[in-house]
């Protein structure tokens, strides 16, 4: 059989019904009636016990977004939504918001230590040497747990859900909330601004690092419920913080909705790195089932000398609709994307950077690696925009998709807009088939087709993979496998 | 040790047959050179031994240690003991030569059922065998063969096969890009490698490597069968006169 042929034939042997977090547990919940009203978002309002300005906020959002059409400007394909279908508030019984680690329910806690997640924070430091990860475990529409947070409190750092910011911290949220994502920059953020339910609250006070990783996990367990997560991150002047996300749900044949928004806020001389391990269900080997995740996610570089990179490794999803971006405003601030995006079986994935340079000697680079397998659609869609008033922005985009068989696309599509002459633009593009070459000799060496495939797969994305944080590096590099898995014989 | 029959094969694509009926025995401990002509089909067969799937066996067998390996996939065959250095070796980005050389090792130790190498060991096995080849440290960091210059590839291929230990090492061409200095390091680690038990096949063009490697037995290739067999002898001969006379005798 010719080499070319028998990727093909392996491929259509596909099989990605290897999710390994398919799982689902059965658990008393407390829910809002289905569908999307006033009433609903006011029900949701009260069982967070919001302000009244809260719940004012997002019944603006709604009469907005009731205004507002679906994009259909992405490169990806699905059924037409029906938001009367679906449940927006669910919650385990008894935890309307997140408690001390012996109130969590045992059930929920076997639920996260089968995802591999520690929540108990003595397990963590009784394990010598593994670096400490505060986590903040949100399930479906509730945090949970937030681990770790006095010893972060000591450090001046807050990190709790951003229910119970709005009730403790209304000042920085009424600050801060909405100021990068507003209510109205596009269907799903306004539609989140209206029922958004739970997610994480981070500040980083003036000058100070935070003592360890932050991490939040996601994990949509209902059936036809939506989750609307909301996080918002901010550090001040000269501080420090690395967060990581990660998300995973049960294997159903319906879609569940993952409609996210995420802002970042850094001042003067400020840092944020901002890693996600994305591994939502992403339906079976028909193309049944699975997330789709329809995410906004920016940072602003308020401050001059300010930093911000987004690291992704999205590896789930039935479909990814998702443009991390970074709004460079104070002077000489940076911006980074380094994106992985994997997609198997019937997966879509539409998603990309955008940079905009608005301040003087900004700059910000791009590193996207796309790979596609199975009848997946991988589109990177990137744009960079330097404004007239950003003298001497630079920008560096490196775009390399890898294509396994020949029944999948990867797509490149890129926009530059430049309004100052000074600007330097480099863009760099790939795309490439695996080598039957590589896989042969790797495979002469005795490594299995699988093995040779991701192991050729993690030295193509290996410039990603090392700007994530060590704890998670590995992670990513067997989770990347796990997903190819399948994608031959 | 290895044993191929009455052997044919086509190019899987548009079939055409490029071994032709080929006879060749090699016993355990043996050291068999194979030469010929440009375009003969020496490289074609080292690739159908190792099971490359661009070739289709349409007749004949091909038996190691007395089993047949023609349904044996090439990650199989590696574990059952077949090594092949390749005439141009394959260069993998991103991928660090130590990463590839604990994955292939340990995974051709799983397919045997044995326990996979503990770090300290790995890294020990591969500094002494690295050291003998005079491959310096670095080198093991940067990604495998890229970059690598010609001569740095070859003594690549015979670092991951000392590692490796096969029982059939089939090396094609590979003093083609050595100096002199690189052939007599590479000849001695191959020659270290000889053992009662372990067969070699030492596809070249030249004698030159021959006077380091020394062969038992000569076999000359010519359009996809083996036209002459004799021992080190035979090689000379070819030095000295060429291919013509023997395809002549042939013909
Ligand atoms: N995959 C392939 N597609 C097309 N032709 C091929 C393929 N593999 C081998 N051939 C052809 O088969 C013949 C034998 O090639 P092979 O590489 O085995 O020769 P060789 O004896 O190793 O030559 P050299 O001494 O130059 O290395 C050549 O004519 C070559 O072009
Ligand atoms: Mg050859």
């Amino acid at each position: 059989m010719p080499a070319v042929q028998e990727t093909v034939d392996q491929v259509r042997r596909i099989d990605i019904d290897q999710y390994k977090y398919g799982f689902e547990t059965v658990i008393e919940v407390d829910k809002a009636p289905k569908g999307l009203s006033e009433d609903i978002i006011r029900f949701i309002s009260a069982k967070k016990q919001e302000p009244e300005w809260m719940l004012e906020w997002r019944l603006d959002a709604y009469r907005r977004w009731l205004t507002m059409e679906e994009p259909t400007w992405a490169r990806v394909e699905y059924p037409k939504i029906d938001f009367n279908d679906l449940y927006y508030y669910a919650a385990p019984k008894g935890t309307s918001g997140p408690t001390s680690i012996e109130d969590v329910d045992p059930e929920l806690l076997r639920v996260y230590e089968k995802l591999g997640i520690p929540l108990r924070e003595q397990e963590i430091l009784a394990g010598v040497k593994t670096s400490r990860v505060a986590v903040d475990a949100v399930f479906d529409s509730v945090s949970v747990v937030t681990t770790f947070k006095k010893e972060l409190q000591k450090a001046g750092v807050i990190f709790m859900s951003i229910s119970e910011a709005i009730r403790e911290h209304p000042d920085l949220i009424k600050q801060y909330l909405g100021s990068v994502v507003s209510t109205t920059d596009n269907y799903y953020a306004t539609l989140n601004a209206a029922v958004f339910t739970d997610g994480s609250f981070v500040f980083v006070p003036k000058g100070v690092r935070c003592p360890m990783e932050l991490s939040t996990y996601f994990r949509i367990n209902e059936k036809n419920t939506g989750q609307f997560e909301r996080t918002l991150i901010i550090a001040e002047e000269g501080a420090y913080v690395s967060y990581l996300e990660g998300c995973t749900a049960p294997q159903r044949d319906e879609n569940q909705l993952h409609a996210a928004v995420v802002e970042l806020v850094a001042l003067d001389d400020a840092e944020i790195k901002y890693s996600t391990v994305q591994n939502w269900y992403p339906g079976d080997a028909q193309g049944k089932g699975g997330i789709y995740n329809f995410v906004t996610k920016r940072g602003d570089c308020r401050g001059h000398r300010s930093k911000i990179s987004w690291t992704q490794v999205e590896t789930g999803s039935a479909i990814t609709w998702k443009y991390p971006s970074c709004i460079l405003r104070g002077d000489e601030s940076r911006g980074e994307f380094y994106s992985i995006a994997v997609s198997n079986g019937h997966q879509q994935i539409d998603s990309g950077t955008k940079m905009i340079h608005l301040g003087k000697n900004t700059s910000s680079r791009i590193i996207s690696k796309g790979i596609s397998a199975g009848k997946s659609n991988n589109t990177y869609r990137g744009q960079v925009s330097i404004h007239r008033r950003a003298e001497n922005a630079r920008n560096f985009t490196n775009c390399d998709s890898l294509l396994i068989g020949d029944r999948c696309g990867a797509h490149t599509v890129p926009y530059i807009d430049v309004k100052n002459a000074s600007a330097q633009i480099e863009h760099e593009a790939t795309t490439s088939k695996i080598s039957e070459d590589q896989k042969f000799y790797a495979m002469q060496r005795g490594i299995p087709e699988e093995e040779a495939i991701a192991l050729i797969v993690n030295g193509f994305v290996k410039d990603v993979i090392q700007e994530l944080p060590m704890e998670f590096a590995v992670e990513a590099q067997k989770l990347i496998g796990i997903s190819l898995e399948g994608s031959v014989g | 040790m290895l044993e191929i029959r009455n052997l044919h094969a086509r190019i899987a694509e548009d079939g055409t047959e490029i071994i032709r009926g080929l006879n060749l025995t090699v016993r355990a401990g043996e050291v068999a050179a194979i030469m010929g002509p440009n375009g003969s089909g020496k490289s074609t067969l080292s690739y159908i031994l190792s099971g490359r799937d661009d070739y289709e066996v349409t007749e004949g067998e091909i038996l190691l240690n007395g089993e047949s390996i023609l349904e044996l996939n090439p990650a199989e065959r590696a574990s059952k003991g077949i090594f092949l250095a390749f005439q141009y070796p394959v260069e993998i980005p991103g991928v660090a030569t130590m990463q590839f050389l604990k994955v292939a090792m340990n995974e051709q130790r799983k397919a045997r059922g044995e326990e996979e190498l503990t770090t300290p060991d790995f890294i020990r096995r591969v500094k002494e065998a690295a050291a003998k080849l005079q491959i310096d440290q670095a080198m093991l960091r940067r990604p495998l063969n890229v970059g690598f210059s010609g001569g740095e590839k070859k003594r690549a291929e015979i670092l991951q096969m000392a590692l490796l230990e096969p029982s059939l090492c089939v090396l094609d061409e590979t003093d083609s890009g050595l100096d002199i200095d690189a052939l007599k390091i590479v000849a001695d680690g191959v020659n270290a490698l000889k053992s009662p038990d372990r067969a070699t096949i030492v596809i070249t063009h030249y004698q030159r490597l021959l006077d380091y490697i020394i062969p038992d037995t000569v076999h000359v290739l010519y359009k996809g069968q083996i036209i002459r067999s004799g021992d080190k002898a035979l090689a000379h001969e070819l030095e000295a006169n060429g291919y013509a006379d023997i395809i002549g005798q042939a013909a």
